[in-house]
């Protein structure tokens, strides 16, 4: 069962960073994960009084506070419009409302956990988190790295012209994926992720070019370039098995999302 | 009739529905110690030294037991009839851990954090070996599961724990391998079937107390009261009649609660300390130790003949017992006995088994009780005949199917089928599912594809000579009835549907009738709510005591009359004779002034046969050829159970039963590390359907009338879990040409399996 | 530690300790409809309103309920009952260890989606686990209720 020493309901996240630097310390999210473990904690850091629980809209972004939970992040209408349902796809598999309901974006986020739909999906947006001490660096960053005692205070979307597309495939309705896929157009160009493979989730860098001026492209060279893809990211994206697949049906996986995901945008199928 | 046949509401509805505080951890007392168990982290190892001195120091801690504080008589968990065909193989706490969750200690304290503390400081030093955990290695082999010399088989199933078996037999009639030989068409197919968690949403749990007589009162969440009864008084060796056993309002069972999982550990606390305790096991106990289904491997072997008349079959099941052999010997046979009887032309049959200990989680009692597994096995091989045949699967179960009147072979427990209705729901089925249509599948254009499949079942109505179920009925004071049970309903509305069926004997309303259970020291003796038998065997009692307490409410009211019993009616408002009559409330009155004619009946009711339930299950599954993706659309289920009691409770047990085995089918599976440790061991890694995964099922009844059952009324409560599994594969071979052998049929297995197939082309 | 919220409209001053979930907390109190299924937040039997919306009190600490209104369904016993007879009428409550948060989401979803689908009904509730029922028959007894409810709002609406 998992012990707390102190609760500290911070008045900042100055203080809260400060807190943190001990290594017994603990950032509370939405205490899905945590609660589970037999951890000991000496000071449990509660942000949810710092007005960071909401999305906001801003001119060219999206500021979302680390303390907002997933479900409001799924029942954002801005959201919901600038990814075309992306990001609700990504979240609605996840247990049950009263889950999301708890679940945090900054909890997530900062787990950067192999099986997380959340992190798949904003790698493919234009995505940055703020952290107190790092500043702002872009996600795909983020999560390489390893898990510091910084504090995420929010995750930034910016709000650049781009269609968004979500997949998942899984065992059953409300399991964990045995595969997340996630891909956006945008002027800057095609972006894919590939998740829960099982490890984290990875952006393809499509070193060949194969989408490159996709959307000049007509109808028969997008579904020639699709395909090209998805075998490659399937060829180029390291893969494992866990109880739930093995790595050579993920491979599969991820070269039938990966092509579907696609299709998708390139408006080839419905 | 006023209340059989009706969709009654079940009398504990409200209470439910409304959170009242009704389960065994609402009512346990403030005072209770905590009890937990330290779990053995290796499959197979001895413990060498355990050290408890710094546990018992923790503040609040009240005792830590080890193997040297138990009683040495070997003893089983099964809720069975004695002599229990399950060997007694079992201590409270054995100096020889036999599976990864084994019971290595006990600790008792006054809060839950001081119990887990003190959990943490006991010292164990453990002999590792090397454990057996694949059923092939078992028997004759090097590893012994239960290598101790008191080990005891009660009854001869064919056990012998020097070769790891728990259960051995062969069961033959006429020659096989030769009217195999002359069959036209045969097949010859091995089926795996994996451990699945009941998953009832109470876990298990219990809490004892001393009364002032001395004696041990458990109250626990049990299927098996009077079982438990007897198990405690072997297990603490001490004389039954020191234990009294209470059943409250039960959160779900499925055969799970048909194991004495959890009494043991606060029985010990509260008989030694004599202090009331109570343990609530976690989840996470619930997937690693508890009583799961048996994992089988089941061979077979069926012929047909030109026509497609079924003519042999041979069936061979290979039974993981786990570390223990609860339900063992017992589970296995009906995988042969309540699959081969669905073939009624067969000529000769062979079913033959083993049943192997392994150091894997012991097994137990899951509705369906080995027939789910039998039956996914046979009804599959006959998929397979008929597709070899090019016939279509319902019409070779048109040609073979049990019928009225007809034989059952290699089943046993009663020589035909005195009531079925197979072939109406077999045509019923076929209709609702538009099968002719649809079979074998339609292609929706998209990538996927829908395919259809059938599946035939049957299960039993107790277990015939063996099962015994009790009532007593009483007329109160006031006019009012109370029917003491001794049957456990966990959920399945039994204490209603006995009322029903009290209520139409006596003729009066189920308002009248007070349902009491189960108390063992005051409800009638009653095997339990197992077996299918609660509906026909204690419904049975229950009409007979009915029937008898009806003559003497009018030997009373005639007396009253003055007239003699064979000249007055009782039309339960009142005695009477021609123009004369007496109320019920004036006899009840009399019964309890100046009166020596009891007004209170006790029946017991054990049937020397066990009349089997029929059913037919049509899924239509629709599958993602690229990524395997299967899902239960559809489901239609057509249900003999004889006269339905209680329409409503019939339907939701067999949506009920379908869900459950829907999630057996595509992804429940207990998965093992190399070491042994269960990796499901979470409903965040065991995945049971929830709501987004189960389509339609639609159920329709189409009920014989059984005359030796309580107004024509069969089970139903295990047979419905039975179909899913061999008609949810067919429709997935029937969308993609991909049969799977191994359950669950994951999305990975049918994707590979199409592209398997693919390269074959 | 001191905290202060709404249980079942009676203000509480409470003095717990900081692990302290709000599902210990509650049954603690007599709260005994709420119940723990598993341990990894994913059967939905704990699920109680915090502030009308619905969470699993097995992951929610007593402490972050400070100023907020609880609900278990001890505060809903009129809505329980109203509800609960259509569940009763499929004789889908079986076992009933499930129904109290099952039947607590459903409010949450009332106040949350209009006229919802099946579908949607299936989706706002896939949180709550039933292994008895097959969840087929929940779902007769939503609509039929929620049927009922549209109707008592109209003769209301209209009166």
């Amino acid at each position: 069962m998992l012990k707390i020493k102190s609760y500290v309901k911070v008045k900042s996240i100055a203080e809260a960073y400060e807190l943190n630097q001990k290594k017994s310390a603990c950032v509370l999210g939405g205490m899905i994960w945590l609660k589970m473990g037999g951890r000991n904690v000496s000071t449990a850091i509660d942000l949810s009084g710092l007005g960071l629980d909401t999305v906001q809209e801003r001119e060219d972004e999206f500021y979302i506070g680390c303390m907002t939970t997933l479900r409001d992040l799924e029942t954002n209408a801005a959201l919901h419009e600038y990814t075309q349902g992306a990001v609700r796809e990504s979240l609605r598999h996840i247990v049950g409302v009263q889950f999301r309901n708890c679940a945090t974006v900054g909890g997530s986020i900062f787990g950067r956990y192999g099986f997380s739909d959340v992190l798949t999906m904003f790698l493919a947006l234009d995505t940055w988190v703020e952290l107190h001490q790092a500043g702002r660096i872009p996600l795909a960053e983020f999560a390489k790295q390893k898990k510091d005692r910084d504090i995420l205070e929010a995750v930034i979307v910016k709000k650049t012209p781009r269609s968004s597309v979500y997949l998942s495939q899984r065992n059953s309705e409300t399991d964990f994926p045995v595969l997340t896929c996630a891909a956006s157009l945008s002027e800057d160009g095609a972006r894919t992720v590939i998740g829960a493979r099982p490890g984290r989730a990875v952006i393809v860098e499509d070193k060949e070019g194969i989408l490159e001026g996709f959307s000049e492209m007509s109808k028969k060279e997008k579904a020639g370039a699709v395909l090209g893809f998805s075998e490659y990211a399937a060829e180029h994206t390291a893969f494992g098995s866990n109880m739930r697949a093995s790595a050579e049906y993920r491979k599969l996986l991820a070269q039938v999302l990966v092509k579907r995901a696609w299709e998708s945008l390139g408006g080839i199928k419905a | 009739m006023k209340y059989v046949s009706k969709p009654v509401r079940k009398t504990d509805a409200m209470a439910l529905v409304t959170g009242k505080p009704v389960y065994t951890n609402d009512l346990a007392p403030k005072d209770c110690l905590i009890v937990k168990v330290l779990r053995s982290p290796h499959a197979n190892a001895w413990v060498e030294e355990i050290k408890t001195g710094t546990a018992r120091q923790v503040g609040g801690i009240v005792a830590v037991y080890t193997y040297k504080d138990v009683p040495q008589k070997r003893f089983t968990l099964a809720g069975q009839t004695y002599p229990e065909l399950s060997p007694y193989d079992r201590l409270i706490l054995d100096r020889h851990l036999r599976f990864v969750g084994d019971a290595v200690a006990i600790v008792a304290g006054e809060t839950e954090a001081a119990v887990d503390k003190a959990l943490k400081r006991i010292k164990v030093k453990y002999k590792v070996e090397e454990p057996v955990l694949d059923i092939h290695r078992a028997k004759d082999g090097e590893i012994l599961v239960h290598p101790e010399e008191d080990w005891e088989a009660k009854v001869p199933v064919g056990a012998d724990n020097k070769r790891n078996l728990c259960a051995s037999a062969v069961e033959e009639s006429g020659d096989v391998d030769k009217v195999l030989s002359e069959c036209k068409y045969t097949v010859d197919r091995t089926y795996h079937t994996k451990a699945n968690q009941q998953a009832m949403m109470e876990t298990f749990r219990t809490y004892c107390y001393m009364d002032y007589f001395g004696r041990l009162n458990v109250v626990s969440s049990t299927q098996i009261p009077f079982h438990v009864r007897r198990i405690m008084g072997t297990a603490l060796d001490i004389p039954s009649s020191k234990v009294r056993v209470i059943k409250p309002r039960i959160g779900g069972g499925f055969g799970a609660k048909q194991t004495s999982v959890s009494e043991i550990y606060p029985a010990f606390v509260t008989w030694k300390t004599g202090r009331p305790s109570k343990i609530l096991y976690s989840r996470y106990e619930s997937q690693i130790c508890s009583s799961p289904r048996h994992e089988m491997e089941i061979r077979v072997r069926a012929g047909a003949d030109e026509n497609g008349i079924v003519r042999a079959i041979d069936v061979y099941t290979l039974s993981n017992a786990g570390a223990y052999g609860e339900h063992s010997p017992t589970t296995v046979g009906l995988s042969g006995h309540k699959s081969i009887a669905l073939y009624r032309h067969t000529e000769a049959y062979r079913f033959s088994y083993d049943v192997v200990y392994t150091n894997m989680q012991a097994a137990g009692a899951y509705r369906g009780y080995g027939a789910t597994q039998g039956i996914y096995a046979v009804e599959s091989a006959v998929n397979e005949l008929a597709h070899m045949m090019g016939m279509d699967p319902v019409k070779i179960r048109e040609l073979n199917m049990p019928v009225q009147g007809g034989p059952l072979p290699g089943y046993g427990d009663c020589d035909r089928a005195e009531s079925c209705t197979m072939d109406q729901c077999m045509e019923r089925a076929k209709e609702m599912m538009n099968w002719d249509e649809k079979y074998p599948c339609v292609d929706l254009g998209n990538g996927k594809v829908r395919g259809v499949g059938v599946a035939m079942a049957m299960q039993g109505s107790s277990i015939a000579g063996v099962d015994v179920g009790g009532a007593d009925m009483k007329l109160n004071e006031d006019g009012s009835y109370t029917l003491g049970l001794g049957c456990a309903d966990m959920g399945t509305g039994c204490d209603t549907i006995l009322a029903q069926m009290a209520a139409d004997c006596l003729e009066t309303s189920m308002d009248n009738i007070v349902v009491f259970g189960v108390d063992t020291d005051i409800s009638p003796y009653d095997s339990g709510s197992y077996a299918s038998a609660t509906t026909y065997t204690t419904g049975m009692a229950v009409v007979h005591a009915c029937t008898e307490l009806r003559k003497k409410i009018c030997a009373l009211g005639a007396e009253m009359l003055g007239e003699v019993p064979e000249d007055v009616d009782f039309d339960g408002a009142f005695v009477y004779s021609g123009d004369k009559k007496v109320s019920l409330k004036e006899i009840a009155v009399k019964g309890t002034c100046g009166n020596n004619q009891e007004l209170q009946v006790t029946r017991t009711f054990s049937s020397p046969i066990s009349p089997p339930p029929f059913m037919v299950g049509m899924a239509e599954v629709e599958v993602d050829k690229e990524t395997g993706s299967a899902k239960v659309v559809d489901y239609v289920a057509v249900v003999d159970c004889g006269t339905p009691i209680n329409p409503n409770l019939v339907r939701v047990q067999t949506e009920g039963g379908i869900a459950q085995g829907i999630g057996m089918a595509l992804y429940e599976d207990v998965q093992y590390s190399p070491k042994g440790v269960i990796r499901n061991n979470s409903f965040m890694q065991y995945k049971i359907p929830s709501r987004l995964d189960i389509g339609d099922i639609r159920v329709e009844i189409r009920g014989s009338y059984e005359p030796s059952g309580p107004f024509g009324a069969k089970s139903v409560g295990e047979l419905v879990i039975d179909t899913p599994c061999p008609a949810v594969t067919e429709a997935i071979y029937n969308a993609t040409g991909v049969r799977v052998r191994e359950l669950p049929v994951t999305p990975e297995k049918i994707a590979m399996g199409i592209i398997k197939n693919n390269l074959e082309i | 530690m001191n905290v202060s919220f709404w249980l079942n409209g009676e203000y509480r001053h409470e003095e717990v300790e900081p692990d302290t979930m709000l599902l210990n907390f509650l049954r603690e109190k007599g709260c005994y409809s709420v119940k723990c299924g598993c341990e990894t937040s994913n059967c939905g039997l704990c699920t109680v309103l915090m502030d009308g919306r619905p969470v699993l009190s097995c992951s929610v600490p007593v402490l972050r309920a400070e100023g907020k209104k609880i609900v278990t369904m001890e505060g809903m016993q009129k809505e329980a009952e109203e509800f609960g007879s259509f569940l009763a009428d499929e004789g889908a409550e079986q076992c009933g260890f499930c129904n109290p948060g099952f039947i607590m989401n459903i409010f949450a979803m009332e106040r949350e989606l209009e006229d919802p689908s099946e579908a949607e009904i299936r989706e706002y509730l896939a949180g709550n686990l039933c292994r008895c029922s097959g969840f087929v028959g929940q779902t007769r007894s939503i609509k039929k209720y929620l049927d009922y409810k549209r109707i008592q709002k109209k003769e209301e609406a209209e009166a």
